[in-house]
């Protein structure tokens, strides 16, 4: 009863948070239909991890612990790295790069709200360039790999770094169709020669181009509730269709139909759940479009032409640099002023 | 064929625009308009403070002790910018002393105790034809009768009236009344609507204006039907247009943008884009100042939320409180009571604080109606703000810029702009109260305005002296030079002054900038004004 308003619309962060962990659900669902229970056990070390690590962290910076635990983000930033590295891993992998995550990412640069990186995608570089080896490891879907471990073989192996005694790593694991591609690409092959492959399905890489599906339904979901706005995906995917659409109409032999590039890797998740974390991106429309253009052309490019097989998250890491000159450039027209250049911020800059 | 031309005829369509953002929260109104009006019985004591306007206070009259009658003049305006106050009943004045009222500042003011004789003993009046005077002396009339706006900013109509050359094509009369719980407006309509329309023709009369647009929120299809009657009866041209509901789509420069598709500029006045806008209760006000002679001595208000009956009630100016209060009563758990709406009101002081000039509603509040919002998060950049702007300002930054007291910065991205709609407030997922935020910097910033205003005024005042100086002299060598040529020619009539004329436009000049700078100081505009 101090100042107005006094009311308000009943809404709070931990409720939108939880809304996009529901809308990872069918994208996770089918995870496991395909790759098997390991994708749960990962989710559930960097639930803890990202809890735990939150905690102390506002402990450290004499934060309330309650209200913030309950809000959810820390939730979803652990559940956005799990989804994007290997979860056939040993269990210190994913733990690691949480915490990283949680306790640089998010609380060096002030918590909530503060970040000027996607906390899960900084986890997710540091991981990449600390431990290359294990983020190479994926597990083969279904009836792809030369064996199949059963749930307790996958937890032995995360927790005690033990397999089966007649299987080898290599057996079980296989490399994404991202690195597939681009390592037959090397050996000189035509892309229709390689999409010919076994672990290929209608668009892209057989199982994983179904979560990609299962990630764009829950993307379509956000946008119903308003939690997110078009911008973003319609101009990530746009732009990475469009680029990857001339290099395919230009030499087909070499460079992969735009689909591919939809339904491979992190794009969906990246165009649906990465990009649009609100801390990160920018908070203009226009500003929104420009930053998702400019991830979709970096995606692109990495994955062309580029040293790593998916090019996701550093795109989004280096868009995220750049946020804070898009918003200054990109002010909306102020109520009762003539055009954007008459608000004086133009010449006033911005932090 | 005929049928169908008629009806286009009758209703004429009209193009409405629309602008950014806008909320649509619960809006409580139809408890209160379950009974009409009813006139709050004479209460045991008025108070009245001199100052329930914009501008300067008026200055007291009456003595404690002395005998008044009803719309008898106790405090005269004073300034350009000021209004009359009148004696709401006949009685004794008891006192003349700072006393708590319900203003943003909590600040006491000057206030004029009035102890009622019963006998509603009015004071000689009598209704003129506005027809027979200049809008000056009309002007002049409603200052006297203390007419200001009622949609909560109490700005003196008789300033905006004053447009100097500026041409007006649109008369708007703000029916919008788009604040949850308020019904004061649309009872009024329902009930009033000739003395209304009336009132319109009067304000049209004096600002020469060619059209009279009557905006009402489609969620008052009663008003809108006396309103249209009213009119149809009396065979005006005035339009009542239906507009989204929306908040605030009553705010003045909102209302202004959906009826006709301009924008104020920033940092000007409606006037400068050929519109002038008044609240419909404004312009009953000055049907009853000219037609029936009668000065500002009450006005409808709202008493809902937390009381065992919802109602309008015509009240006197200076009514305590309590005593409309106690008409709804109140139910037990009521822990406040707010002035205003929900979303723009404030919160009173106490509850025996008096009916002003601007108090449209009283709501009595409760944990139940308005839970206290849980503790604030940080800004999660979500923009929900930036979507409810209806200002399209960049809430979050401005937030931002005000808790790391970077004014220079939220000036730059244009928090004077911010209209205190608390539409930002009302979205916010993080329950931060940013227009809280608004208000400090706002404040801030004023404050360290004021200095330099100050020594600016110093030095204008200064240069201004040394000018007159300058010009008498200049003027007095020029008499003398005449004089002088005048005994040479030996003629008569050789006095030079400036005209009249001249005088008359320096006043006006003069006058205009003042108003212009009151505006300036005088900050937020009122949704519902
Ligand atoms: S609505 Fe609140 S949390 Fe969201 S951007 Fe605006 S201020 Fe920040
Ligand atoms: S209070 Fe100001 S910033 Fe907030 S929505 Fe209204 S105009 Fe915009």
């Amino acid at each position: 009863m101090l100042f107005s308003p006094f009311i308000s619309k009943p809404d709070n962060v931990s409720q939108i948070m939880l809304k996009v962990l529901l809308a990872l659900l069918p994208g996770i669902a089918l995870y496991v239909w395909y790759f098997g229970p390991a994708i749960l056990v990962s989710i559930t070390l960097a639930s803890l991890t990202a809890l735990g690590t939150e905690a102390l962290m506002l402990r450290l910076r004499n934060r309330p612990i309650a209200p913030f635990l309950k809000d959810n983000s820390a939730l979803l930033t652990g559940w956005l790295l799990a989804l994007s590295i290997p979860p056939l891993a040993p269990w210190w992998l994913i733990v690691v790069g949480t915490a990283f995550a949680i306790a640089v990412a998010k609380h060096l640069y002030g918590g909530l709200g503060n970040n000027l990186f996607n906390p899960a995608m900084v986890g997710y570089a540091v991981l990449i360039i600390s431990f290359p080896m294990q983020m190479t490891h994926w597990i083969a879907p279904h009836g792809l790999g030369q064996i199949e471990l059963g749930f307790f073989d996958q937890l032995e192996y995360i927790f005690l770094g033990v397999l089966p005694h007649n299987a080898t790593l290599d057996a079980i694991t296989m490399a994404t169709p991202l690195d597939t591609l681009k390592t037959h690409l090397h050996l000189d092959q035509s892309v229709q020669q390689i999409l010919d492959m076994p672990i290929y399905g209608q668009l892209a890489g057989h199982g994983s181009e179904m979560v990609a599906w299962g990630f764009l339904c829950g993307g379509l979901y956000l946008l119903a509730t308003r939690i997110i706005s078009w911008h973003i995906p319609v101009a990530y995917l746009g732009t990475l269709f469009v680029i990857a659409g001339i290099f395919h109409l230009l030499d087909p032999g070499h460079y992969v139909a735009p689909l591919f590039h939809w339904f491979s890797g992190a794009a969906m998740l990246g165009a649906f759940f990465i990009l649009t974390d609100p801390v990160s991106s920018p908070t203009t429309n226009k500003g929104r479009l420009i930053f998702a253009a400019g991830a979709g052309l970096i995606t692109y490019l990495i994955r062309a032409f580029g040293g790593f097989p998916d090019g996701t998250a550093f795109a989004t890491l280096l868009m995220n640099i750049c946020v804070p000159l898009i918003v200054l450039y990109t002010q909306p027209k102020v109520f009762g002023k003539k055009s954007p250049k008459d608000n004086p911020v133009h010449k006033e800059g911005r932090p | 064929m005929e049928i169908s031309r008629v009806l286009i005829d009758n209703e004429k369509m009209r193009t409405l625009y629309h602008f950014h953002g806008g909320i649509h929260p619960p809006s409580n109104k139809s408890q209160s308009t379950q009974v009409a009006i009813a006139r709050a019985p004479l209460p045991s004591r008025l108070v009245v403070p001199l100052h329930q306007h914009a501008g300067e206070a008026a200055k007291p009259i009456v003595q404690v002790g002395d005998h008044v009658l009803k719309g008898q003049l106790i405090g005269m305006p004073d300034g350009f910018v000021s209004s009359a106050v009148h004696a709401p009943t006949s009685g004794t004045i008891t006192a003349i002393d700072m006393q708590l009222i319900a203003h943003p500042s909590g600040l006491p003011n000057l206030c004029a105790t009035l102890i009622p004789d019963g006998k509603e003993e009015w004071i000689p009046h009598k209704a003129i034809d506005y027809r027979d005077h200049s809008s000056a002396e009309l002007q002049q009339l409603l200052r006297m009768a203390g007419v200001v706006g009622l949609g909560g900013a109490a700005f003196p109509s008789d300033i905006k009236l004053r447009i100097g050359k500026q041409k007006i094509t649109s008369l708007i009369l703000n029916g919008a009344e788009c604040e949850p719980y308020i019904t004061c407006d649309d009872m009024l309509m329902r009930e009033r609507a000739a003395e209304i329309v009336q009132g319109a023709e009067m304000l049209r009369f004096m600002l020469d204006a060619s059209e009279v647009l009557i905006g009402i929120e489609d969620n008052k299809p009663e008003a809108i039907a006396a309103l249209k009657q009213a009119i149809a009866d009396r065979g005006m041209n005035h339009e009542v247009v239906a507009i989204p509901t929306i908040y605030p789509g009553g705010s003045a420069k909102q209302l202004i943008r959906v009826l006709t598709g301009l924008e104020v500029p920033s940092g000007k006045l409606p006037t400068d884009i050929g519109v002038q806008c008044f609240n419909v209760a404004t312009a009953y006000s000055v049907y009853r100042a000219f037609a029936q002679g009668e000065p500002l001595l009450s006005r409808i208000v709202t008493i809902a939320g937390n009381v065992r009956q919802a109602q309008n009630y015509e009240a006197l100016i200076g009514t305590p409180i309590d005593e409309l209060i106690a008409l709804g009563v109140a139910l037990p758990d009521t822990n406040g009571y707010i002035m205003g709406g929900p979303m723009m009101g404030i919160p009173l002081p106490a509850v025996h604080v008096p009916v002003v000039k601007a108090t449209n509603c009283v709501i009595a509040a409760s944990d139940r109606l308005f839970p206290p919002p849980p503790p604030a998060l940080p800004c999660i950049r979500c923009t929900r703000c930036v979507e409810v702007c209806p200002a399209d300002l960049q809430p979050q930054d401005l937030f931002w810029f005000a808790q790391s007291k970077e004014f220079g910065r939220a000036q730059a991205f244009s928090l004077f702009d911010c209209i205190e709609c608390g539409a930002c407030s009302y979205v916010c997922p993080s329950h931060i109260p940013l227009v809280q935020y608004y208000r400090f910097a706002k404040s801030e910033i004023r404050a360290r305005e004021h200095d330099k205003q100050l020594a600016d005024q110093a030095r204008e005042r200064h240069e201004y002296r040394e000018h007159r100086i300058e010009r008498e002299k200049q003027e007095k060598a020029d008499k003398l030079a005449a004089k002088e040529k005048a005994a040479q020619a030996a003629k008569l009539n050789s006095l030079q002054q400036p005209t009249p004329q001249q005088q008359a436009e320096l006043a006006d000049l003069e006058a205009h900038r003042a108003h212009i700078r009151e505006l300036a100081q005088s900050g937020v505009e009122h949704p519902e004004d």
